[in-house]
């Protein structure tokens, strides 16, 4: 154990996966794997994080993620304080800045952001003098999710490099989608991207990825299927016809799942459509579909983040100072 | 940047002598070494041999000691807070920022609160104009009542009060009857309709389409939603005949639409920002806000065409695009923040990049900046000739310095060039004989005879 901890990658920041080097990102998966057994035994909780400070801020609805960084930095015994602001009266973005100094006048360790902007979160990070933690940014970003697959997927396939993943669906509106195609590629993963036209962001070739418009081409020979929620909360105008026609050539069922490699893995960052974008009967098969683990893993990965961003730290006030 | 403003110099009685001055002229498409001699607010004299053997007593002198002297910047498009929003930028900080950028004609945006749709805005301008006492300012009308592109403004009684030309600023007019018929209507006045354009259905994101935009997570807008409009904006003038002259163009596909049109013979015009051959989409990079511009800023490809097109004459003019934002527009996420960046203390050092690049000569350079202008909207300055109004700017080309937000005299700091290393510095600004701006190294240079 003691080995491990030296190892543990030092971050300031976790605003997202592009730029990570594949050492810090193996460093946070076997930082997460440390902590799966402590999360499946009675006694669940260490001290590490006593005395700290995390702030759970979010902007934008969420139920499983902010649950999820709220389980983990218990376990680590930290303090945490959950300001749900979606539904109050701050929505525009001029209160942004002044949430986050005030926030940061009540000298946090940790703040775990979500936003409905692509960028909020990098933003309020210029402004705060504690560890930001991007918890999904608009379109842009959502690295713990990916952290999250990425671990769900080497513990089921013993690796990431060589494997061949799908990504499937609204890809446009997705930060799950961009983190998660940052991160395969980077630790040494082949990605395709699987949707209509319309859901497809400009130019998505160029971040190195396989595009494919049918799920017939797309799901040949993949090892992990990977499906998306379709956002209609984004969509302003026409990008689908109608959710029976999505599902008809987009949704996974089982048709479409013999595509795939026999053994191929299903997985879903949730919440999911049932009946959209994923057939239930699929989502429910235990022999394929992660979903659950997924979910579990997620706990595991954000007690490692948390350790990788505030365990360092001797304590608020010695970065406060800056 | 060090130097003074004065908004109360004198125009002297007599005769004024700038000589031992490297001179631009871009209507004569030359520059030499020479003097300029002004009087009663006009340029009386100019040329190599001037005061050759001398100059005569009684004439006040002031030696530019080889650096440039050219006519002043005419900028033919800045947004001011004034009416509307004073706290971002009045007429008279932006009349300072101007006279420190070597702009000595600016024409405003309509795009204010209230807008310039109705005659007695126009005559506002004008009046505060006389008080402040800077660059020259002028007015466009509003092309359409509340610029929401719909029915036309009363385009005569605005140009009887001094509009100077029509737009709806930043709104593209998305609806082609209602610009086929305001070009038709502009014929009656001779005026001439300034149009952006950027197809409005295609123009809902916040920066150009592209990896950048997919990498960032934001909404693009597509670099083809300018030559759409383009494109329908040529037709729609060959078809009426009108005067039309197209704004902040930033696409290679425009400007090849635009060539093609000019070499059949059609009277367009057009003008491109300095930040389109400056800056590409990278500048929005790490969600910088001060690069959020309208239209957005591009590819490389595009800003590569941007200089092109200058080089060859289809870009006919260089605008600042003046547009002060305070932090509250700006530090907030990007999808959130206003468009729009300062840009009249930047306007002339860089754009003199094209100079130092070897893409235009300095006559050129100030075709594009003053005089083209200045004959396009059919304003006095921006030229030298016997007569004109004194309207000068005294450059430095090859003065280093870096652009730093906070020392600009605008009242916002939004520069999208903030911490540009640049080369040149304004010295002197000169307005109808008055000198309103004047460098801390240039005041020492002894005025008197």
């Amino acid at each position: 154990m003691t080995k491990k901890r030296a190892g543990v990658p030092r971050l300031p920041h976790l605003l997202g996966i592009e730029g990570l080097s594949p050492e810090t990102i193996s460093g946070l998966l076997d930082l997460s794997e440390s902590y799966i057994d402590q999360n499946r035994s009675i006694d669940k909780r260490r001290d590490l994080l006593s005395g700290r400070t995390v702030i759970n801020l979010f902007f934008e609805n969420s139920t499983r993620t902010r649950t999820s960084f709220e389980v983990a930095a218990k376990r680590l015994g930290a303090d945490v304080i959950n300001m749900d602001v979606a539904t109050s009266s701050v929505r525009k973005g001029e209160t942004l800045l002044d949430t986050a100094m005030t926030l940061n006048a009540m000298r946090p360790d940790a703040i775990v952001v979500r936003h409905s902007e692509s960028g909020a979160v990098n933003l309020l990070s210029q402004k705060v003098n504690c560890a930001v933690i991007n918890g999904g940014d608009g379109q842009h970003e959502h690295p713990t999710q990916a952290l999250l697959d990425a671990l769900t997927i080497r513990r089921r396939r013993g690796r990431l490099e060589g494997l061949l993943v799908a990504i499937c669906g609204d890809i446009m509106h997705s930060r799950v989608a961009r983190s998660n195609i940052h991160l395969l590629q980077i630790m040494g993963a082949r990605v395709r991207v699987v949707g209509p036209p319309t859901l497809m962001p400009t130019d998505i070739d160029r971040l190195g990825v396989e595009v494919h418009y049918s799920m017939k081409s797309g799901l040949k020979d993949v090892d992990i299927v990977m499906m998306l929620r379709l956002q209609t909360e984004r969509m302003q105008g026409s990008f689908v016809p109608s959710i029976s026609e999505y599902f008809r050539f987009f949704g996974l069922d089982h048709e479409k799942l013999k595509i795939a490699k026999p053994d191929a893995l299903i997985m879903h960052p949730g919440p999911m459509n049932r009946g959209v974008e994923i057939d239930s009967e699929v989502a429910d098969d235990i022999n394929r579909s992660v979903i659950h683990e997924q979910v579990e893993m997620g706990v595991a990965v954000r007690m490692a983040c948390l350790e990788a961003l505030v365990g360092g730290r001797r304590n608020a006030l010695a970065g406060a100072a800056a | 940047m060090s130097g003074s403003i004065d908004r109360l110099a004198p125009q002297h009685s007599g005769a004024t002598a700038f000589i031992n001055a490297h001179i631009v002229d871009p209507t004569a498409d030359t520059d030499y070494r020479g003097s300029i001699l002004i009087s009663d607010g006009k340029i009386a004299d100019y040329g190599p041999n001037l005061f050759a053997s001398g100059a005569p007593y009684g004439i006040q002198l002031v030696d530019c000691r080889g650096l440039y002297l050219a006519p002043g910047l005419v900028d033919t498009r800045v947004h001011t807070g004034e009416p509307g929003e004073e706290h971002k930028e009045t007429l008279e900080s932006a009349g300072a920022a101007a006279a420190v950028g070597g702009i000595t004609s600016m024409v405003l945006l309509p795009d204010n609160d209230p807008p310039f749709d109705d005659a007695s805005l126009i005559e506002f301008v004008a009046r505060r104009a006389r008080q402040i006492k800077l660059a020259n300012m002028y007015a466009y009308g509003a092309l359409t009542v509340g610029l929401e592109g719909k029915e036309l403004a009363e385009m005569g009684l605005l140009a009887e009060a001094g509009a100077v030309a029509f737009t709806d600023a930043d709104h593209a007019v998305g609806n082609a009857q209602v610009l086929r018929r305001a070009l038709y209507y502009a014929k009656a006045f001779g005026a001439l309709i300034v149009h952006l354009p950027q197809e409005p259905t295609l123009s809902g994101g916040h920066m150009t389409s592209g990896e950048m935009a997919t990498r960032l997570g934001l909404s693009g807008n597509p670099p083809l939603a300018e030559v759409m409009l383009v494109e329908r904006d040529i037709r729609l003038a060959e078809m009426t005949g009108g005067r039309l002259h197209l704004a902040k163009i930033s696409t290679a596909e425009a400007i090849a639409a635009i060539a093609g049109a000019k070499a059949r013979g059609l009277k367009i015009t057009c003008d491109t920002a300095a930040p389109y051959f400056a800056l590409n989409d990278l500048a929005v990079g790490d969600y910088r806000t001060f690069g959020k511009l309208v239209p957005p800023l591009r590819a490389e490809k595009d800003r590569l065409a941007v200089v092109a097109g200058l080089k060859d004459g289809t870009i006919d003019a260089i605008v600042s695009d003046h547009r002060p934002q305070d932090q509250e527009s700006k530090r907030v996420p990007f999808a959130q923040a206003e468009p729009g960046g300062v840009g009249l203390e930047t306007l002339l050092p860089v754009s003199l990049e094209l100079v130092h690049n070897g893409h235009l000569t300095l006559p050129q350079l100030f075709q594009r900046l003053a005089s083209t202008p200045a004959r396009l909207f059919g304003l006095p300055g921006g030229r030298l000739a016997k007569g004109a109004p004194a309207d000068l700017v005294v450059f430095d080309a090859d003065y280093a310095w870096k652009v730093d937000r906070d020392e600009l005299w605008s009242k916002t700091k939004n520069t999208p060039f903030d911490e540009r290393p640049v080369q040149g510095r304004v010295m002197a600004t000169i307005v109808g004989g008055r000198t309103i701006y004047c460098d801390d190294g240039f005041a020492t240079v002894d005025r008197a005879a």
